[in-house]
């Protein structure tokens, strides 16, 4: 049942509600829920707007700034960070890609594939949402130690002559999307395979009849009708790889030339205290977000999904 | 019957591909019986020792405590507010509606860090000091956006008719509330509610910029940069039971299913 709630809302969408009957009940329904998110959602988004502009007043200490409308923090964030924003989604669009990569043909198999044995269904659902039980830090980090310097796959490559012998796994770009995908892989899995369950075969089953080929059926029928899974789990698996910074963390898959503009806002906010500039970044962040987000929601034709 | 590779390259793609997934879990399981010293990452042969004391490691069972509570009165509170939502958005239909589907949306396009570092804005700019209940704050948040979305998938399946019965036989607003709507949202809200304690539990980067000097268990196993064998224990107990309650639950609905006559 869990896996329904990254179906999106495409299984929602199913019976239009009645029409309100009694005004107060709705009220009564909407009214606690709505003063929660009111007071600790949009509430910190202005906060961290209204923090974006603060200055640091003349002779302050660590962390001091008063309220002001300083716009430069944002050119001042840019100019310091802007690779690690261009970092940041470079990352999450390729490690996207690769969790669709990879994803698709599991969510096919489980959806349309494994149809007549519910028991390799159901276990194949369980191994795919595995990862989500076991801690997320501790998981990254049995990558490190797997594609670690003295693992057997670093020591194979190197002996092969395929991995230069000064030249590491960990620490680059490359373990970086590596570990992004690994963790997002099941956010992008149960959407589509959500989309792909409701798939009637006979569709599939009308395309060879017409004479389609398996790749053109798969063309213009299948992949068409899950559209809706395959963009609620890019959403799903893009939009926390943009924020993530366990991943490009020296500690876990990274290094400082991995740095993502999440470890910079942790970085600035945490540590060095420059609340402007992490909050700057922050809105940044989501601005941009939201934009790529609208667009690729638009141009694949499914806004209702929202 | 004739063998054809075309049949076969995807089951062994997937096959492959669930190696892929299982590896580091199965890893972080067998590094929970290393008999290490000081570095796990170095295998130093087969031990049950750190399974029997766990809590001998400073802090652990603190920090577990403390991810388990966060994560009870988290998730009472998302699975509340949330369910009172979903049933306002799946069964009424009222001004402004679309625009707070968008709202319930929004926390989930939101990226952790951003979230996170909001939230202590917020408490910064009203001096609240850090500590258990503002985590809890921020773990109710990001749950109740994936609350509402799995029970409102399930009150859109919910057959009206049910409840027209129930007020036909002269049941009142609450009593067909309490003896007819809830009974049937219940299998969905307690999904809701296992996956907010799942969420909460696991959280890290939310959480780092909210806990002030509390320490939950990915916060703990954080500030140990190489985490010992002990970390590994509670994952691989959580992940157990996890795993065994899942698949308890899919045999259950099962055999459910076969009882009633239903086609999967």
């Amino acid at each position: 049942m869990a896996f329904a709630a990254f179906g999106g809302g495409a299984a929602a969408a199913t019976a239009e509600p009645a029409p309100l009957r009694r005004g107060w009940i709705a009220i009564g329904l909407l009214a606690p829920g709505l003063a929660y998110l009111l007071l600790f959602f949009l509430a910190p988004l202005v906060s961290l707007v209204v923090t974006s502009l603060q200055v640091a007043p003349e002779g302050a200490a660590k962390g001091e700034y008063v309220p002001g409308f300083e716009w430069a923090n944002y050119a001042n964030a840019i100019a310091s960070y802007w690779p690690h924003i261009l970092r940041s989604f470079g990352y999450a669009i390729t490690a996207t890609l690769f969790a669709l990569i990879i994803g698709y043909p599991i969510a096919y198999f489980i959806g349309v594939t494994a149809r007549k044995w519910p028991l390799i269904q159901a276990l194949s659902l369980t191994l795919v949402i595995a990862p989500f039980f076991i801690s997320f830090l501790l998981r990254t980090l049995a990558w490190k130690q797997i594609l670690g310097d003295n693992s057997w796959i670093a020591q194979t490559l190197h002996g092969l002559g395929w991995l230069p012998a000064d030249q590491n796994i960990v620490g680059t770009p490359f373990s970086v999307i590596f570990g992004l995908t690994y963790n997002f892989i099941p956010f992008m899995v149960l959407p589509i395979y959500a989309s792909l369950e409701r798939l009637d075969r006979r569709y599939l089953e009308a395309g060879s009849d017409l004479y389609a080929s398996p790749a053109t059926t798969f063309w213009k029928v299948t992949l068409p009708l899950s559209m809706p899974g395959v963009v609620s789990g890019t959403l799903l698996t893009f939009i926390p790889a943009a924020g993530d910074y366990i991943n490009a963390s020296p500690i876990y898959l990274g290094s400082i030339q991995t740095a993502m503009v999440g470890n910079v806002i942790d970085r600035t906010f945490l540590e060095s205290q420059e609340y402007p500039i992490a909050a700057a970044l922050s809105v940044l962040l989501m601005g941009i977000i939201l934009i790529i987000v609208s667009i690729y929601v638009r141009r694949s034709g499914t806004e209702d999904l929202l | 019957m004739k063998f054809s590779l075309g049949k076969w390259l995807l089951p062994i793609y997937v096959v492959i591909a669930f190696i892929f997934l299982i590896t580091p879990i199965a890893q972080v399981i067998i590094y929970s019986f290393n008999d290490s010293r000081r570095n796990n990452s170095i295998w130093g042969g087969w031990t049950f020792d750190k399974w029997t004391g766990v809590c001998d490691q400073q802090g652990i069972c603190e920090a577990f405590g403390t991810s388990v509570l966060v994560g009870i009165v988290a998730t009472i509170v998302a699975t509340v507010l949330g369910t009172l939502l979903a049933i306002a958005l799946g069964r009424y239909r009222f001004r402004g509606r679309g625009t707070t589907s968008l709202l319930l949306f929004l926390p989930m396009a939101t990226p952790e860090v951003v979230l996170g570092a909001g939230l202590a804005a917020q408490f910064l700019a009203v001096s609240v000091s850090k500590g258990f209940w503002t985590i809890v704050i921020v773990h109710a948040l990001f749950c109740l956006s994936f609350v509402v979305v799995t029970v409102k998938a399930r009150v859109a399946s919910l057959d009206p008719s049910l409840e027209e019965a129930g007020r036909d036989l002269y049941g009142s607003g609450p009593a067909v509330f309490f003896r007819v709507t809830l009974p049937l949202l219940t299998p969905g809200i307690v999904a809701a509610a296992l996956l907010s304690f799942a969420l909460s539990f696991d959280d890290f980067i939310i959480t780092k910029f909210n806990a002030g000097q509390v320490t939950t268990f990915p916060l703990w196993i954080y500030t140990k940069k190489s985490p010992p064998a002990e970390a590994n224990v509670i994952a691989s107990a959580i992940f157990i039971l996890a795993i065994v309650a899942v698949i308890l639950t899919q045999v259950i609905t099962a055999a459910r299913r076969k009882r009633l006559g239903m086609s999967s």
